[in-house]
């Protein structure tokens, strides 16, 4: 069963979605509509097609080249499909945090100046000090790391990394910011502060966010999405999800009876 | 309805805590049962000597109160129950508090069993008998429907407590009519209208009992039941 959620205003629409790897079909035909509002958290166990419907939303799996999607997907009512669709574009609107914390092998600064550089979105030194500043003090990466701009991101905690990372998909401006399994290399504590960080960018972006910790998405999402073979199962409001499943396999997952 | 979840956890732990909550809430709600039921046989029967024991047993309930809360707390940090789990945790913390309460209302019938002067008030008051029964009934019916998962049940208790009502406010009038009849026996009739009220109040906690195995079954509360009115009651 799909729910289709009409409000608030979608930022993205995806539409009978269906993703093929070769002649095998990992999506069957999902539709759902993500919105600024809410941070939307898909849940599902290990190759149930979470990532890779989350890669749909900006084109990750055209790096695979015997990855092929049908169905629309809508950004702002474009398709981001069409011919038309600058990829380089696309991925500054819609970023994307890794599992792995993937910082560049160069200084922090470099790390978060380096989309706004070739995005252009800066015209002088001074404007581009100031994307830095600001992006770092979004992903509350800023105190920890203002006197050592010019060290390596590589030097950092897995948990800074991952904080810089996200500051590095807020410099080029997003709209959308897709996170697959951002905390899981993450000890509790930076995985409280990427959480806590969800949160406050909530309602700045839209954010779409892949977990296998249930009790992640409980915390940082208002709406969830079960995913499992392909199918999505059920998608609604997170409080009903977690505590009145309507679909018997949602709540098998969610209760630990899962296989 | 989806139907009831019998599939075991992957964390077979889990199952067991929850089997072993299970087991606690039968044992509370048993003793829970028999303490009406001695409670109003010390009554009807004068027996003072089976009204202590009454009152002493009390304690084991309360023991049994502690011992849910402890296990539910614990399971719900080592666990982080949800969806259905998690309702029957949380249902089963109040349910073992309203049966604690229970246990409470029969004590309190127990301890009035030495107060009544020896007169013969049975005869004004027989509403009392019948209508623990029909409290009994509520609470292991309700208590059934815990145990069997049993939301059509838990249903119809909620909509038989105004059974008990009626009788309350039957015997309610009755020993009005007698105090003012009879003006030495107002010391036993204040103590049976207390009583009576006791009774009424376990069938209150038997449908509160039902409502949370309802909620815990299915999700939804009940709420479209009617409650019917005490005509007794001043708070309304």
């Amino acid at each position: 069963m799909t729910q289709n959620t009409v409000q608030p205003d979608p930022k993205m629409t995806a539409r009978d979605i269906e993703v093929f790897y070769g002649q095998k079909k990992a999506i069957n035909g999902v539709s759902i509509d993500i919105d600024m509002e809410n941070v939307t958290a898909f849940i599902g166990p290990s190759g149930c097609g979470k990532s890779t419907f989350l890669r749909t939303l900006n084109r990750m799996n055209d790096t695979i080249p015997s990855a092929r999607v049908k169905g629309t997907i809508m950004l702002d009512g474009e398709d981001i499909y069409s011919s038309s669709m600058d990829v380089v574009q696309l991925r500054a609107r819609v970023g994307m945090v890794f599992q792995k914390p993937n910082p560049f092998p160069k200084s922090i600064y470099d790390n978060i100046a380096y989309g706004p550089r070739i995005h252009g979105l800066a015209s002088d030194k001074e404007e581009l000090d100031q994307i830095v500043e600001k992006s770092l003090q979004r992903a509350g990466l800023w105190n920890e790391v203002k006197d050592r701009l010019s060290e390596s991101g590589t030097a950092l905690s897995g948990g800074q990394q991952q904080r810089l990372c996200i500051a590095r998909a807020i410099a080029v401006d997003p709209e959308v910011i897709l996170m697959d399994e951002p905390c899981s290399a993450l000890d509790p504590i930076a995985t409280a502060k990427i959480e806590e960080l969800i949160h406050e960018l909530r309602g700045k972006y839209a954010i779409v966010i892949v977990t296998h910790n249930m009790q992640q998405a409980a915390r940082v999402s208002q709406r969830t999405a079960f995913f499992h073979l392909g199918d999505m199962v059920e998608y609604g409001e997170t409080s009903e999800m977690f505590t009145n499943p309507q679909q018997e396999k949602t709540r098998d997952y969610i209760t630990g009876r899962y296989g | 309805m989806m139907t009831p979840n019998t599939t075991k956890h992957t964390v077979k732990a889990f199952d067991s805590d929850i089997v072993r909550l299970r087991g606690l809430v039968a044992e509370i709600g048993g003793r829970a049962e028999l303490a009406i039921t001695d409670a109003m046989t010390a009554l009807l029967r004068n027996d003072k000597a089976l009204a202590s024991t009454t009152i002493i047993k009390d304690k084991e309930i309360d023991d049994l109160e502690r011992q849910i809360d402890r296990l539910v707390i614990q399971t719900m940090a080592l666990r982080a129950p949800m969806a259905d789990d998690l309702r029957v945790l949380v249902s089963t913390l109040k349910i073992a508090n309203k049966i604690e309460r229970i246990g409470d209302y029969a004590k309190n019938i127990a301890k009035r069993v030495p107060l009544l002067d020896d007169i013969d008030w049975a005869e004004t008051a027989d509403g009392l008998e019948p209508m623990s029964k029909a409290a009994i009934r509520l609470v292991s019916d309700a208590l059934n429907a815990y145990a069997q998962r049993d939301a059509d049940l838990a249903m119809q208790v909620c909509n038989r407590d105004k059974l008990v009502d009626d009788y309350y406010s039957a015997v309610f009038r009755g020993l009005v009519d007698q105090m003012i009849a009879t003006p030495d026996h107002v010391n036993s009739g204040v103590h049976l209208m207390f009583i009576a009220k006791n009774i009424e109040r376990i069938g209150d906690h038997a449908t509160n009992i039902a409502e949370m195995v309802y909620f815990a079954i299915t999700g939804r509360a009940i709420i479209d039941r009617d409650r019917g009115s005490d005509p007794l009651d001043m708070t309304d």
